[in-house]
This record gives C-alpha cells, structure tokens and sequence, in this order.
C-alpha cells in the first residue's frame, strides 16, 4: 500500500487535468496558422492529396510540428525535474551537464564542414547533435560513478558548468574557421525549430525518448527522498548511487532526443518544473506526469505564438520560449529571494 | 577665435591633402565584393591584402589575409602600411582605430543592385582609376539592362529564391525577401519575387509559409566552397506537390559563389537566373 487512495486520486487528477490541456491545445493548435484552411477540404478524401493545399498545410506543415512540439517540450520538462531533483539546485536545468552544448557541438561540426548531406532521407544534422550529446553524456556517467567515491552533488554541478563551456568554447572554434553563411546557419539552428515537415523525423528519437521515459517513471519515490538529502534517502534503504546513475543517464538521454530534435529550446527545461510545482506541490508522482503533460501543451502554444504572431516569416521558437520565459524566471527569483 | 579660425584652416588643409592624395597603391580590401571590384578596374596590383573570405579572383589566394567583419586583424593592417583600408561602414571601431594611425579608409554599404556600379565609380575614383572603373560600371549596366530588355516581353513566374536549407529536409529554409541585391537580380532576370511584400533581406521560410506562397518556381542557390549537395537532393521539395513550382518540375539549384557577393559577377550571376526562368527567350 505505498500510495494511499487520496494520493492516487491527485494523480488520477492531475493527469486528468493536465491530460485535458493538452488535448485541447494538441486539438487547437493544427487549426491555427499564418493561412487560413478550410478544413472539410483538408479532411476530403476525394481530392488527391497532391492538389490539396489545405490537406497539406494541415499534414504536412502543422500537425507534425505540433507532435514535436509535444514531445520536446515534454522531455524537456521532465528532464529538467530530474535534474533539479538530484543535483538540489533550483537552477539545474537539462543543459547543466553540457549535454545539449554537445548537441549542439555536433551540429556545428556537421554544418560548417558541410557533412551534411542526407543519409537515407534523413538529415545529418540531428545525427550529429544526438552523437555529440551521447558523447556529453559519456562524461556525464563517469562523473556519477565518481560520485560513488564520495564527490558532492556541488561538484557534480560545477563539473557539469566547466564540460558545458567548454564544449560551447569548442563550438565557437569550429564556428570561427566556418564560412559566415554556415555560421549563420548554426546560429539558426540554435534558435531552435519545430517545422520539422515529415513524420520520420518525429519517428526516429520517438525510441530513446521512449526508453528514457520508462527508465525515469520508476524513479519518483527516489526522486522525492533524494530530494530531502543522501542520508534520509539512504536510511529508507534507497540505493542513492545506482537510482542517481539511472536517473542522470535518462534524463541525458532524453534530453539529447529532444535536441536532436528541435536544437536546443531554452528555458522549457527551466521554467515549467517550477510552475508544475507551484500548481501541484512537489510529490514526483504527481509532478512526473504533470511536467510532461504541462511542458508538452507549453511548447505546442510558444510553437503557435511563434508561427503566428510575428507576420508570414514568424519567430524561432526558442526566441519566444525565452520572452515569455526569461521574465518568469526572474519573477520567481525575486519572489524566493524577497 | 583666433583658434576656430586656425582650426578651420587645418581642416580645410587637411581635406585638401586627402583630395590631393586621392590615389592608392598599397590597399587592403577585407571585403570580398570590393576585392572583385579592384581587380575587375585593373586595380588588382595595388591590393597587397584581403579579407578572409575573399575567394575571387584566383590571384588573392597569394595575399596575406588580414581578418574580416568581426575579426579584423589590426596589428597586421597597420603592418602592412597601406595607403587605403576598405572597410565595412558598420566597423565603427576599425574606423576609429584607422583615424588613430592616420590610414585612409574606405566605408563599404551593402545595399541593392543599383548600389554595385555606384561603388564601382567612386572606389575607381578614390583609388585613382576612374577612366577603367566608369568603363567597367557602364559595362554592367549595359549587360543587365539587355537582360532586362529580352525578358520584358515574357510572364514572370512568381519565384522563391532559396539561399539555404538543411540537406535531405526543408526545415530552416532561407530565402531572400523583397529587399536588396538578390531580390533586385531575381527582379532584373525577369521574376516576381514570391516575397516582394517581406521587407527584409532574408526570411526564414515554414513549409507552411511555401505552401501559402505557391511559387511557380523555386530557385536554390549554393555558393559554398566544398558544397557538394548533389542536385538529387532536390527531391525534398516533393513533399510539397500542391506548390506549382514542383508539380511543374520547375525547382533549380544553382551553383557558384557570384549569387552572393554582390560585385563586378552581378551581371552574369543575374544572366544565369535569367536563362533559369526564361529558356524559352535564351534557346532562340
């Protein structure tokens, strides 16, 4: 009887809820755009798909953009809950341990050295960030196998900060003996973009996401004991080392899928674990699924403002996840810190 | 007063010794178009050294480079003793620091097509080649005047003009939009611009925004050295089938550096963007 009936009842809610926003923004969202479609016509099976413009803004332009939008935002979020649960730092974010300056090192690469022509219909470029993050990642499981010698959460953090500059330093070296057109590329790219126009982009980091997802949802109790500190969580017989591990490799991993999938989105990672909190308290069971479910329909509706509200050309989306999320951020500083 | 009178007369001294000292030998361009410029005037003797993009022509692969926009190597400028640096008018540190040495300089604006064969003229009348440098902008206007004159009579397709895009996809599309040198080119070659109406020199496209726009024909130009995008890797295009532009197999991709810098090459860049959208006026 480890979670008593109200508990399951908040989460049976909370999913509900949450549940709800984010299929009514997920409904929302494909019928809104820089056009204006008729959508009988887009759901009418007897034009061939070939001439219909509306069927293809709708299928093509919209709704795969609004699925990757769901799925980065949601990993994004969950990844960051991970990590500011078990480094205990209010500002950890899925950046902390360099693992998307990785990614974006191996996009950089790619670009500038113009190894980027398609293998098999499929880009190079969210290849290579995925391969640079797995590197980021690398480092990051030896420093928690460190960790077991005795290292603190602080330097783990710390180590994190140092691999996380200098990868970005690595990044503005490649970017230096590049063309000014592909640094103007990678500079694109690190605004970050959904319109990802195929659903086999969407596909292929839909399994480490996957894997990563299952890994972390065994993890809440964990989650919550690590939080008070090693030594409450140690004297209920919590394995600290071994979930820690578990939970520092899935959370990079799913942080990397997410990267490679939509560059790397400022602030989601941030910002939506601490809203969450703010709206339902801070058990990991009810938090997991809310940040998931929150951080997904968030991403949808800053995807939304930035394809809409800036005319035809519209706004990188990890420009508007950044105006909306920056001021928030400093509000909740200045709300802690009063 | 007696102050602001001498300071006046300095001024005018030395503004007279700039007039009279109007011709260069020893110059460094760190911009690739004014580089093309020189060496189109005749003046390519005189450039002891160039901007770290300059590629055209074969001859600056001998110069020393000295940095470019965001880098420029200023121990190495003043180094090389030149009598004229040409400079971006947006370095304004670069400038200051010239004035400080006391080189002369020359502030470049990149702006439209029109804007080419006017720094043509007052660059050869500033270096002190006038005579070659009139005869070259007059040339230029002569050769896109003729390519505007043979498409007048034909329809102009509405065309996209892509300047990037991730290989294999269409995520991050760059295309011009409805202001400066490509813009004009594409208009010049006898195409409506599918962006006319974005007031911008570079817009990042969403398929969505392809979609609305339908082109008629899509136009990507790669000007990168060691690009080796095969023109197969326009197939991406056809996942859009209702734009007319790829119903009709009318997406290009042109190759060649000219596209993007806006020097002495316009004429002939514009020419190929020409033949691109009317074969119909150049295979008579």
């Amino acid at each position: 009887m480890r979670a008593p009936t109200d508990l399951r009842r908040r989460i049976v809610l909370t999913i509900a809820g949450f549940g709800a926003l984010t299929a009514a923004v997920c409904l929302v969202a494909p019928l809104v755009g820089s056009t204006s479609i008729s959508l009988p016509r887009a759901f009418d099976r007897t034009i061939p798909f070939a001439d219909n413009v509306d069927a293809q803004v709708f299928f093509v332009a919209r709704l795969p953009r609004v699925l990757a939008a769901l799925l980065v935002g949601g990993s994004f979020a969950v990844a960051g809950v991970v990590f500011q649960a078990f480094l205990r730092n209010p500002l950890a974010s899925p950046d902390t341990l360099g693992v998307s300056t990785g990614a974006t090192l191996g996009a950089v690469i790619v670009i500038t050295f113009h190894i980027d022509t398609a293998v098999l219909g499929v880009s190079a470029v969210p290849v290579a960030s995925f391969a640079g993050s797995a590197g980021a990642l690398g480092v990051v499981y030896l420093l928690s196998i460190a960790r077991r010698r005795g290292t603190s959460s602080t330097v783990l953090l710390l180590a994190g900060v140092a691999l996380s500059a200098f990868l970005g330093a690595v990044s503005r070296l490649v970017q230096v003996i590049g063309d000014y057109t592909d640094v103007f590329r990678s500079m694109r790219w690190m605004m970050g973009s959904l319109d990802v126009g195929s659903y086999t982009d969407i596909a292929i980091p839909l399994l480490p996401m996957t894997i990563a997802l299952a890994a972390i949802a065994t993890l809440p109790r964990v989650l919550d004991l690590v939080s008070l500190g090693d030594p409450a969580a140690e004297a209920r017989g919590v394995d600290v080392r071994r979930a820690e591990r578990i939970a520092l490799v899935s959370a990079s991993l799913l942080t990397g899928s997410a990267v490679s999938l939509g560059g790397p989105i400022p602030f989601v990672g941030i910002i939506v674990p601490h809203l969450v909190r703010l709206l339902v308290g801070a058990d990991h069971r009810v938090v997991l699924p809310a940040a998931a479910l929150f951080g997904g329909s968030f991403l949808v509706v800053c995807d939304l403002v930035a394809r809409t509200a800036f005319g035809p050309a519209g706004m990188p989306v990890g420009a508007v996840t950044a105006l909306i999320g920056g001021p928030f951020f400093l509000w909740l500083l200045f709300r802690r810190f009063r | 007063m007696m102050r602001r009178a001498a300071l006046a007369t300095l001024s005018v001294l030395v503004a007279a010794s700039v007039l009279l000292n109007a011709e260069a030998h020893r110059i460094v361009s760190i911009i690739p178009a004014t580089t093309e410029m020189l060496f189109a005037m005749g003046a390519g003797d005189r450039v002891v050294a160039v901007g770290s993009y300059d590629r055209f022509p074969p001859e600056v692969d001998k110069l020393p480079r000295v940095g470019a926009l965001l880098d420029p190597n200023v121990e190495r400028i003043l180094a090389l003793k030149p009598d004229l640096l040409i400079l971006y008018g947006t370095q304004n540190d670069l400038r200051t620091q010239m004035e400080r040495a006391g080189v002369p300089y020359y502030p470049y604006v990149h702006r439209g097509l029109p804007d080419i064969t006017e720094t043509i003229r007052s660059l050869g009348a500033r270096v002190g080649v006038a005579g070659a440098a009139n005869a070259l902008a007059a040339r230029i206007e002569r050769q896109l005047a003729d390519i505007r004159a043979r498409v007048a009579k034909s329809a102009r397709p509405k065309t996209l003009l892509v300047f990037g895009r991730e290989p294999g996809t269409l995520r991050s599309i760059d295309a011009s939009g409805g202001v400066g040198f490509l813009h004009d080119m594409l208009e010049a070659a006898g195409g409506a611009d599918a962006l006319a109406d974005a007031k911008q020199q570079s817009v990042t496209m969403s398929t969505e925004l392809v979609l609305a726009r339908a082109p008629d024909v899509i136009i990507e130009l790669r000007y990168a050295r060691g690009d080796a995008t095969a023109p197969a890797d326009l197939k991406a295009w056809d996942g859009l089938p209702s734009v007319p532009a790829v119903r009709n197999r009318r997406v290009y991709m042109l190759q060649g550096e000219e596209f993007v810098v806006p020097g002495p090459r316009v004429a002939a860049a514009t020419e190929r963007l020409a033949r691109t959208l009317h074969p119909e006026v150049y295979s008579r």
